[in-house]
């Protein structure tokens, strides 16, 4: 599903607060059946470890090359090395990064970066994947490239909420579009199309 | 075990990957120990100098002329036995003449004038040294009071040399060269410490964002604060090693050309003590380090 609307709308703060990060004024947040902002620390680890997330600026880790990139979230799920050694690799060539392995995020251009955040968010096949803005930075080619990418991986049965405010974007992926205004909800349309 | 493993390398790997910033956390905690390690040589040298001074103060007590020894002795031995005297030295008079004698070698005149006397003027003498400066006081008490009297002392004593006025001043001034060290080196210590925890609280700010993505992408704080603090075990072993590198050429140069003035070789104070102050220094170091990591860390983890 695709979440839209203007700049300030609120977009960002609902991701925020599916991970817990911010808090809502008023109401609650439900992860399944799970209230995230009832969660304790320890507990809040585990739900984001279920939860792959995607920013418009990619929150790579900037000492850290591509590899460590994503070995550091499947360490943080206790995958074993070998494990980590196997999939790293694998999940880089997916995303068309099996070439820079050893690069650092500085040595990479923001489409590459971007498919390394999405290559670290589906590490560790999580239920949901939330892409805040992720072609927010990127040109028309690589927005492309990332909008099929995260098309594929909802194919293949992962929930994808994607926040954005480009038409181009929600018209080419045709899913459901949840549409905010002030921190509410305006509409909720099944046709796939950007209406404001 | 794993998990250790990768703390420890993500520790490393943060530390040679951190460049400038590491090198200057390093060069701050060196600062810090080469403060701590300068007042441990500081008080060395005032408590020698103290001491030396305390060594200089005592209580002589002058025995009547012909005072039988076997008294004297017997009075010297209750002495020793009471808690605040560490030694007394018994001088008999025959010594005590040949010393003047040797004192006032040149004095013509006031050598032929014992010569003339034509028997030994002077008594034996006791010499009391106390451990405090401050207990000379209760000694020269004891000596006027019945206890001292009824140890037969009385018919002995011809008077005890004791200037009250000068060692309460020495007292005063020891006791307050004291307190002005411990409250210097506290100042200083306080100083270090809220330098260097500062410096690595900029350095694990500067990571604030990373600390936040770690986080978002499921790791446990244990696994996002394990590595700074075994960085921080990094800094403060590196700093260790930088100071103790750099007090050894600078203790052996005050050791040659500072002796006298110091009333202590600081070189051979630094070798003699050099498992001690390294143990210090590199306790020091890295429980400053891995504290302020652990603060530090612990901000932006609840965030």
């Amino acid at each position: 599903m695709s979440i839209v609307g203007h700049s300030g709308a609120g977009k960002t703060t609902l991701a925020r607060m599916i991970l817990a990060e911010d808090a809502p004024t008023d109401g609650t947040v439900f992860f399944e059946s799970i209230n995230v902002h009832k969660l304790k620390n320890k507990d809040l680890t585990k739900l984001r470890r279920r939860i792959g997330v995607v920013f418009q600026d990619f929150k790579l880790l900037p000492n850290k090359t591509a590899y460590e990139n994503i070995a550091f979230a499947m360490e943080a799920v206790g995958k074993t090395d070998e494990e980590i050694a196997s999939d790293v690799p694998h999940v880089l060539e997916l995303v068309d990064l099996g070439h820079r392995l050893r690069h650092f995020p500085r040595q990479l251009s923001g489409g590459e970066q971007q498919r390394l955040a999405i290559a670290r968010a589906i590490i560790n096949q999580p239920e949901l994947i939330i892409a805040d803005e992720p072609t927010g930075n990127l040109d028309p080619i690589n927005t492309h490239e990332i909008v099929q990418i995260l098309k594929k991986i909802n194919d293949l049965g992962t929930t994808v909420i994607l926040t954005t405010h480009n038409r181009g974007v929600i018209d080419s992926v045709g899913k459901r579009v949840v549409t905010l205004e002030k921190g509410k909800v305006i509409r909720d349309s099944k046709d796939g199309k950007y209406v404001i | 075990m794993t998990a250790l493993k990768r703390i420890i390398k993500g520790g490393f790997v943060n530390f040679t990957r951190g460049g400038l910033i590491s090198f200057a956390a390093v060069l701050v905690v060196t600062i810090t120990l080469s403060v701590i390690t300068f007042i441990i040589l500081l008080q060395a040298v005032l408590v020698s100098s103290l001491d030396a001074i305390k060594d200089k103060v005592d209580v002589t007590i002058y025995m009547n002329v012909g005072a039988p020894e076997n008294k004297i002795l017997a009075f010297q031995n209750s002495l020793e036995k009471l808690p605040e005297v560490v030694s007394v030295s018994y001088t008999s008079a025959e010594e005590v003449l040949r010393q003047f004698r040797d004192r006032h070698a040149d004095d013509y005149s006031t050598i032929a004038s014992l010569d003339e006397i034509g028997v030994n003027p002077f008594g034996a003498t006791l010499n009391i040294k106390t451990k405090e400066i401050s207990q000379y006081e209760s000694i020269a008490n004891f000596l006027k009071s019945d206890n001292a009297l009824a140890l037969d002392s009385a018919q002995i004593i011809n008077h005890p040399s004791y200037n009250k006025l000068v060692i309460d001043r020495l007292s005063n001034i020891i006791s307050g060269a004291q307190k002005l060290g411990f409250l210097v080196t506290l100042v200083l210590i306080i100083i270090s410490i809220i330098i260097t925890f500062n410096t690595i609280r900029l350095t694990i700010f500067i990571a604030k964002e990373e600390i936040g993505v770690m986080r978002l992408v499921g790791a446990s704080k244990m696994h996002v604060r394990g590595p700074f603090m075994i960085e921080g075990v990094i800094y403060g072993v590196i700093a260790t090693l930088a100071t103790l590198i750099i007090f050894w050429p600078a203790t052996a140069w005050l050791g040659r050309n500072m002796t006298s003035f110091l009333g202590l070789n600081v070189y051979h104070y630094y070798l003699a003590n050099f498992f001690q102050i390294f143990a210090i220094i590199l306790l020091s170091g890295i429980l400053l380090c891995v504290i302020s990591s652990f603060w530090a860390v612990r901000r932006y983890l609840n965030k």
